[in-house]
């Protein structure tokens, strides 16, 4: 039986979120009303010309140098020639021949692959288009999107597997939210990725005929066009078809792909120099100045976690992940000796808080200040309240925002400190139980595990169990 | 003598002295444009109730042009005025913003008189391709005025305008200021701003000023030139006084005179007018000698590759969607309803000149054909200027004639576009090169139509030119003949 391996080159484009518009001062927010931000130069009106944004060209190229790209001294912008009535010009400022960055890689890994290389064959810079909105019998379009600036950042076909790239784009999204130069939002449009995928029998050099897979919404959307797609190919491989090389559409609520056009229908953009901006050499100490001014990014951060804060792998692999995670951790850790409990916290009860609420990371500062998540460690610490009582305490805390110390007090959760109290209750369990009791003083550690957990209910988990068991001990005077 | 007849530079001597107020002044043009549009159709778009408005608001004491009227081309937008390229795809289309030369002229006081015809995106010779109908020459209306800045030059001519600006792409303002016997000057390429001149070949269009006599370029270019933030492509560098150039001595200065402009097929009154030209030239103390720009004779087929490529890509924005002319689709039975609202509002909206070029542009960038059209065009140019660059290490200045003939008839290239193209001949390998040059009357034809000298100069150094144009108008009276309309 014939196997085939996979081969994935992704293109992503990213929506750069500098104060204005790549080629004019328009302001560049999401979601204003329709046709809000525009002006001359971003419709494309006759006699305007572009000025290339400053902020943009450095934004880019500290992508770039984030991802170990060589950045060209020479800036050179082209137009892509196309009609459609997004597009104000009929023409894209784009770059073709002379990107801004090419040659550089990023490491990736899978529960399958410990570490993995993916080249990066380019990043270029070029405007975004604007919108189409339809209505039942017209089309309408806003051109705020118009003039946007993008980064368009290529992959080598280095991507074996659909998990393979789904995790390029999460570390591609990681390195670029640290940058700060992207909302990284699918679903707003801000990052989009477009798919190219073949098969070939392994063992073959050669690459099979690829398809182009657009329209994918998420992550987890582009992980299954690919999975699908696969399937697809394989199945008429298997059958002695052909691939016809193609770009096809990945439906969502079908879960499926469809030709969109064919080869034939490509389109010839004719690109040719845009001659109305003028190109130019970037000095490499303005290369390195934006080098040397490149936050940590996760592939440095996480080594440094496990040496500095002695995490496991996988914890510091979780934690430098996310840039807002990071940073909370870093923050609480300055001020609470013990490192590890703050990461156990982090990445268990409070990560599937979120998640289950659908809360960004960054809004995690705001909800649960990692002062009142120290102060919430300090009482366990100084056994004010159990591990239990504290996972409770904690879930409040998220919901509420109320600090711990509140939350204990207003509901009378500090462990029962009063010795007597807890005698007499000791006392009562002991008269209860007294075949259990019998069983301890024989030996069983399971029966006097019983007897604690009998405690811990009467007194609704505000008992020390470590403090309930030596009592319990102690009064039936066995070691 | 009619106040018409004035130079810019009389006239504002007149506006300064308050001998004659901007309303009187724009009043004496309106009337004179009433008689003599309707003979030559020179200004396509003018509103003159709203000029006499706005003659009355002019700031006479703190502005350089106290209230002195211009003549615009219709390719240079002037805000909330009709700006149509001579086409009719822009249709209805009022700018919402002035070209930066437009803001710098009102800014120092100047009356915007209106459009001024030209050929459809400044594609062609004559100013015959315009939608509004060709305009004629003043010299003799059976003529083209040339082109493509045809309007500015006739308007000069004919007297209906002090002066007015034009743009230059392969000659547009240097061949019909020859045929209209006025001096025009196409700067450097990146000396002038071009924001807001609706692009034809953005790589090689440059905004001029066309003036009956060489001081009033050089006031004009006073006003116009300079940095602009909002076009990459302007040179920032300082921007002389043009005027103090004027009076300086031409003793010594050295003139070449490139022997493949003066080919066969070049009329005999043309060639007798430069050559007497040159005698003027020798006696100012000028040394003249022969030189060869040996890859001249590829600077036409370069041309006609590069400028229909970014003309191509620069009037795909006319299709109808935001401004301008827009067709509709029959959406009932239409397969595409916007490639047929596309196709119908091009196919209407262009006239025939315009598609000729956006269909040589989109086949010399297409995919296969991009190495062997466009990318060895570029090769040409660079061999172009690589010949000037040489010519100009030894001499300061290249003459030749401004264009092989004199006006010719209406309609007699028409038909003939290649005919029509060799007429830029002279003109093109100076916008191939970004170099300045500069046209002024050299004499006329037998039949009393004007023959143009012109001058190049190295980058940036208007000044030559304009020293050794105003030397030699000083010694002649071509400047000062005008035609009897």
């Amino acid at each position: 039986m014939m196997t085939y391996e996979t081969v994935i080159g992704l293109e992503v484009h990213v929506q750069l979120n500098t104060q204005t518009k790549a080629f004019c001062s328009c302001k560049a927010e999401f979601g204003q009303p329709a046709n809000t931000q525009t002006c001359p130069v971003c419709l494309g009106l006759p006699g305007t010309l572009p000025v290339l944004n400053k902020q943009y060209l450095s934004y880019a190229a500290c992508v770039a140098l984030a991802l170990d790209c060589k950045v060209a001294s020479l800036i050179k912008f082209d137009r892509k020639n196309y009609f459609y009535p997004d597009l104000p010009k009929n023409y894209q400022i784009s770059q073709y021949d002379k990107p801004l960055a090419a040659n550089g890689f990023i490491l990736i890994k899978t529960p399958e692959i410990p570490q993995k290389k993916i080249r990066i064959l380019r990043v270029h810079m070029e405007e975004d288009a604007g919108k189409l909105i339809h209505t039942a019998n017209s089309s309408l379009v806003d051109y705020n999107r118009a003039g946007v600036p993008l980064l368009e950042i290529v992959s080598e076909p280095d991507l074996n597997s659909a998990e393979e790239a789904y995790e390029y784009l999460k570390q591609i999204k990681s390195i670029l939210e640290y940058l700060e130069v992207s909302d990284c939002d699918m679903e707003k449009g801000s990052l989009r990725c477009d798919a190219n995928i073949s098969l070939r029998p392994k063992g073959q050099t050669k690459l099979g005929t690829k398809t182009e897979l657009k329209n994918m919404n998420s992550f987890k959307g582009v992980r299954n066009a690919l999975n699908h797609e696969i399937i697809r190919q394989e199945k008429l491989l298997k059958e002695g078809k052909t691939i016809a090389q193609e770009t096809r559409l990945w439906d969502e609520s079908k879960q499926k792909t469809s030709t969109m056009r064919t080869k034939e229908e490509a389109h010839d953009y004719r690109y040719f120099p845009e001659p109305d901006l003028v190109p130019f050499i970037i000095d490499e100490q303005t290369i390195n100045s934006i080098k040397a001014a490149l936050p940590e990014l996760p592939y440095a951060k996480m080594p440094r976690l496990i040496r500095q804060y002695g995490l496991s792998e996988y914890d510091a692999g979780v934690i430098s992940s996310d840039k807002h995670l990071a940073l909370y951790f870093e923050t609480a850790a300055k001020n609470y000796p013990n490192p590890k409990a703050i990461c156990n916290w982090l990445t268990g009860d409070i990560l599937n808080y979120l998640n289950s609420n659908n809360i960004e990371l960054e809004e995690l500062t705001k909800i649960l200040a990692p002062e009142n998540l120290i102060s919430m460690l300090q009482l366990i610490d100084n056994n004010t309240i159990s591990g239990k009582i504290a996972k409770e305490i904690l879930s409040e805390m998220l919901a509420t925002g109320e600090n711990a110390n509140e939350i204990v007090k207003k509901k009378n959760l500090s462990q029962i400190s009063d010795s007597a109290l807890l005698e007499k209750i000791i006392a009562e369990v002991i008269n209860e139980q007294t075949k259990v009791v019998e069983e301890v003083k024989s030996g069983k550690d399971k029966a006097l595990m019983f007897l604690v957990g009998q405690v811990m209910k009467k007194t609704k988990g505000k008992a020390n169990p470590q403090i309930v068991n030596s009592f319990i001990k102690e009064k039936l005077k066995i070691n | 003598m009619e106040i018409t007849a004035f130079t810019a530079s009389q006239l504002l001597e007149l506006l300064s002295n308050k001998k004659i107020s901007p309303k009187e002044l724009l009043s004496a043009y309106l009337k004179h444009i009433e008689n003599i549009n309707r003979k030559t159709n020179i200004f396509i778009h003018i509103d003159p109730e709203e000029l006499i408005k706005t003659s009355k608001n002019i700031d006479t004491e703190k502005t350089l042009l106290k209230g002195l009227p211009i003549a615009i081309k219709d390719n240079i937008c002037v805000k909330n005025q009709l700006t149509t390229c001579g086409s009719h795809i822009l249709k209805g289309f009022k700018p919402p913003y002035n070209a930066t030369v437009i803001d710098k002229l009102q800014q120092q006081g100047a009356i915007i008189m209106g459009k001024v015809n030209m050929d459809e995106f400044a594609f062609g010779s004559s100013c015959e391709s315009s939608y509004y109908g060709p305009t004629r020459n003043p010299w003799n209306t059976e003529c083209a005025p040339g082109g493509s800045s045809g309007g500015s030059a006739a308007a000069v001519a004919a007297g209906i305008a002090p002066w007015s600006l034009g743009s230059d792409t392969g000659g547009s303002i240097r061949q019909p200021a020859s045929l209209c016997g006025v001096a025009g000057l196409k700067p450097t390429y990146g000396r002038i701003s071009r924001y807001g001149l609706i692009a034809f070949a953005s790589s090689l269009d440059q905004i001029g000023p066309l003036t009956r006599d060489v001081r009033d370029s050089a006031l004009l270019m006073n006003i116009i030139s300079g940095y602009d933030s909002k076009d990459s492509t302007s040179a920032n560098m300082p921007v002389p006084n043009y005027l103090n150039c004027l009076n300086q001595d031409i003793k010594g200065i050295k003139i070449a005179i490139p022997r493949e402009y003066f080919i066969s097929g070049t009329d005999e009154d043309v060639k007798a007018g430069v050559l007497k030209a040159i005698d003027v030239l020798k006696k100012l103390g000028a040394q003249l000698e022969e030189i060869s720009l040996p890859h001249t004779e590829y600077a036409v087929a370069a041309y006609y590759i590069i400028a229909p490529s970014e003309a191509s890509s620069n009037l795909a924005r006319f299709d109808g969607v935001q401004y301008g002319l827009r067709e509709t689709a029959r959406t009932s039975d239409a397969e595409n309803p916007l490639i047929e609202m596309y196709s119908k509002t091009r196919a209407n909206g262009f006239g025939i000149e315009a598609k000729r070029r956006i269909i040589l542009g989109t086949y010399a960038l297409s995919s296969g054909y991009y190495d062997a059209y466009y990318l060895k065009a570029l090769k040409v140019r660079t061999k172009i200027a690589e010949d000037f660059k040489t010519a100009f290490k030894k001499f300061d200045c290249i003459l030749t004639p401004t264009s092989p003939t004199g006006a010719f008839k209406l309609g007699e290239k028409l038909n003939d576009p290649l005919a029509m193209y060799l007429s830029d001949i002279f003109t093109i390998s100076a916008n191939l090169a970004g170099i300045p040059a500069l046209s002024v009357p050299c004499g006329f034809t037998k039949e009393n139509l004007p023959v143009g000298l012109q001058l190049m100069a190295r980058p940036f150094e208007e000044e030559t030119l304009l020293k050794i144009a105003y030397a030699y108008e000083q010694s002649t009276e071509w400047h000062k003949k005008m035609p009897e309309l």
